[in-house]
């Protein structure tokens, strides 16, 4: 499973560096999508990959904590989509304002030679 | 001493409280929009000089030299903390202070250049607030997203193809930014387990060998995230453009959120690697300071080249965090006191260069201003009204006496030059290069300190040529001077910037004894690590 997790992290990374140093803007925004859901397994990925445990208390009761899976990255990983989201609504926004004023999709809003 | 516990969470709730109640009022009734935020903005100063009293008068009374707040009263390690130390409350009172200049200029035409503005300009200040405020490291980045969500907002405020085109850019590169953030953050949580700076700071010397390369990891990884915020180079590209594109007051604020990015560093290297744990003693410190002395390089070429005055307004911010990430890379107290020092004199500086800057250039080009066409854009059938507001307004007279005397000021201040605070800035900055061991005792003075020095002056004079280049262009050379109709709203901020710059000069002396002893609180985390969590605790191990 580590290695699973390890593969798609680095396979999403990848693709999301690849397309933020493209020249489109809707690659770019694709690209920063990716790299967000990378970072929030990775997240995800630091509170320990457990398999079967308890989000919180198993169904008889409280035990010792170390039975829990760590609820601290889950709710990291929670506020950071929740942020990520916003920000990339707010990114989609401006991709379509600049399309509007400069007629392009370029980064740069030219073409360049 | 309770309420003023109470007082620490101000600074977060009120600008949120204004700028939600300010998003229910209607966006055509400007004035009263303004009156609220103004009065918002001002007592938001006033709650941040209080805390700036309570910050400096807490050794006096005996107690811990840091105040926190533990919000819901949930204890420090496991729930948000406040904190409130001489450097938190010195950056808080230097943003009110920012804020409220700009937004009075900004009341002249610019807050009505599209919808929203005070709330946007609300929310940074809320992120500003908590981001100096907060002691945790996960809060840091929510606050840091709120500043940077808000800085989006106001960067393309007034729209047009330029800001979008640059807001696009600076979007992009503070997404990314964030993104490293989140591993760094992450990666320091999975190695230590917690999140509370003063707690990381005390679990540092028990992380095993075995982790420290990942913790290392995540620190620079975060550290990296920083140095975009401040414009390190060669991270620093998108600062010129970006803080050129935005509107005069947006970018005379924008100048206090590249210093941000430096508290932040000054903080997080201070307190976690201040006590030079094993294996993390001097971390980064001089990646910090070669990488300000390149920043250093690069803006001074960079002030020297520009001919437009934005571009040149946007190296000198470079200069400027620059000089300040090799001062916090160089990690003496006597030299962090005299950066300190420096912040805030350069802040105050370059604040009133950006709103200077359209002043001046109104003058140049009479009528060709990019402002009055997306005001029409905006809100065609007010045009009317917006005309009569502006013969209302008082007009300045003997206009480009005032602004060329401002200029002078703002030159002195930014090449260091004496009178003014920019040189005693410089020169208490340099007086703690020079004495290694402490004032008078001398002391063998490092072969990068000799560079660094060298560095520093060199930008002023590169500062210097290069105002003074403009300043020529505008003032003296033209032969039919075309005097600007400057509105005295707009000139009142430029001067109180400048007023507050020459009290700083002739009140130098309580101010570095105040700058000092934020400096050495600084090198004693413990003190700090105290303020969060308590008392030392008598077992030792926390959990």
């Amino acid at each position: 499973m580590e290695l699973t997790l390890a593969v798609a992290i680095g396979v999403l990374t990848g693709s999301g560096v690849w397309l933020i140093l493209r020249p489109r803007t809707y690659q770019l925004v694709i690209g920063l999508s990716l790299l967000s859901y990378a970072v929030n397994l990775f997240i995800f990925s630091m509170g320990r990959l457990r398999v079967g445990a308890a989000p919180v208390l198993g169904p008889d009761g409280a035990g010792s904590p170390a039975d829990f899976a760590d609820p601290v990255p889950q709710a990291l990983v929670l506020t950071a989509i929740v942020i990520g989201f916003a920000t990339t609504a707010l990114l989609l926004v401006v991709l379509l304002a600049a399309r509007g004023l400069t007629g392009s999709d370029h980064v740069d809003g030219r073409e360049s030679r | 001493m309770e309420w003023t516990r109470q007082l620490l969470i101000v600074p977060i709730l009120l600008p949120l409280a204004t700028g939600a109640a300010l998003l229910l009022i209607d966006e055509l009734r400007h004035t009263a929009k303004a009156l609220i935020n103004l009065a918002s903005t001002l007592l938001l100063l006033v709650a941040a000089l209080m805390l700036m009293r309570v910050a400096d008068g807490a050794p006096e009374a005996g107690g811990a030299l840091s105040l926190s707040y533990a919000v819901a009263d949930w204890p420090a390690p496991f729930a948000i903390v406040l904190v409130l130390d001489r450097l938190s409350a010195l950056m808080l009172v230097l943003a009110c202070t920012v804020a409220a200049a700009t937004l009075v200029y900004s009341l002249a035409r610019w807050h009505r250049a599209g919808p929203h503005f005070h709330t946007l300009f609300q929310f940074l200040l809320m992120g500003l607030g908590g981001a100096f405020l907060t002691g945790d490291l996960f809060n840091l980045f929510v606050f840091f997203e709120v500043t940077l969500a808000a800085s989006y907002g106001l960067l393309l405020h007034g729209s047009g193809p330029a800001r979008v085109r640059s807001g696009l850019h600076y979007i992009s590169i503070n997404l990314a930014a964030s993104l490293l953030f989140l591993i760094g953050v992450s990666l320091i949580y999975g190695v230590t387990g917690t999140l509370n700076m003063a707690d990381l700071a005390m679990r540092l010397p028990a992380v095993p060998a075995q982790d420290r390369m990942l913790l290392q990891a995540g620190a620079a990884v975060l550290g990296i995230a920083f140095l975009v915020k401040a414009g390190m180079w060669p991270l620093g590209f998108w600062l010129p453009p970006a803080y050129m594109a935005a509107g005069a007051p947006v970018g005379a604020f924008f100048v206090i959120l590249t210093k941000v990015g430096v508290y932040i560093l000054l903080r997080l290297t201070t307190l976690l690697f201040g006590g030079s744990p094993e294996g993390f003693a001097g971390f980064g410190g001089l990646a910090l300071l070669w990488g300000g002395m390149a920043t250093l390089a690069f803006a001074m070429s960079g002030v020297l080249a520009s001919q437009a005055m934005g571009r040149l307004a946007g190296y000198s911010v470079l200069i400027s965090s620059g000089t300040l990430l090799a001062a916090v890379g160089m990690g003496d107290a006597a030299v962090i006191s005299g950066a300190l020092f420096y912040l805030v004199s350069s802040t105050l500086a370059g604040a009133a260069l950006y709103l200077l800057i359209e002043l001046v250039e109104r003058a140049r080009e009479p009528g060709a201003e990019l402002l009055a066409v997306t005001m029409e854009a905006y809100k065609e059938g007010e045009e009317e009204a917006v005309e009569e507001d502006e013969e209302v307004g008082v007009i300045m007279p003997g206009a480009l006496a005032i602004l060329g005397v401002c200029f002078g000021c703002i030159v002195l201040l930014l090449a260091g030059l004496p009178p003014l605070s920019g040189f005693v800035a410089k020169f208490a900055m340099l007086t703690g290069m020079l004495n290694v061991d402490g004032l008078g005792s001398g002391g063998e003075v490092a072969g990068s300190t000799w560079v660094l020095l060298a560095l520093v002056i060199l930008s002023g004079l590169a500062a210097l040529i290069a105002l003074t280049r403009s300043g020529i262009r505008i003032f003296w050379a033209p032969l039919d001077v075309v005097v600007p109709r400057v509105l005295v709203v707009e000139v009142a901020p430029i001067v109180a910037l400048l007023g507050l710059c020459l009290v700083l000069t002739v009140k130098a002396g309580p101010m570095i004894r105040y700058t000092e002893a934020a400096a050495l609180s600084l090198h004693a985390p413990a003190s700090y690590i105290q303020g969060v969590l308590g008392p030392a605790d008598p077992e030792g191990e926390r959990r």
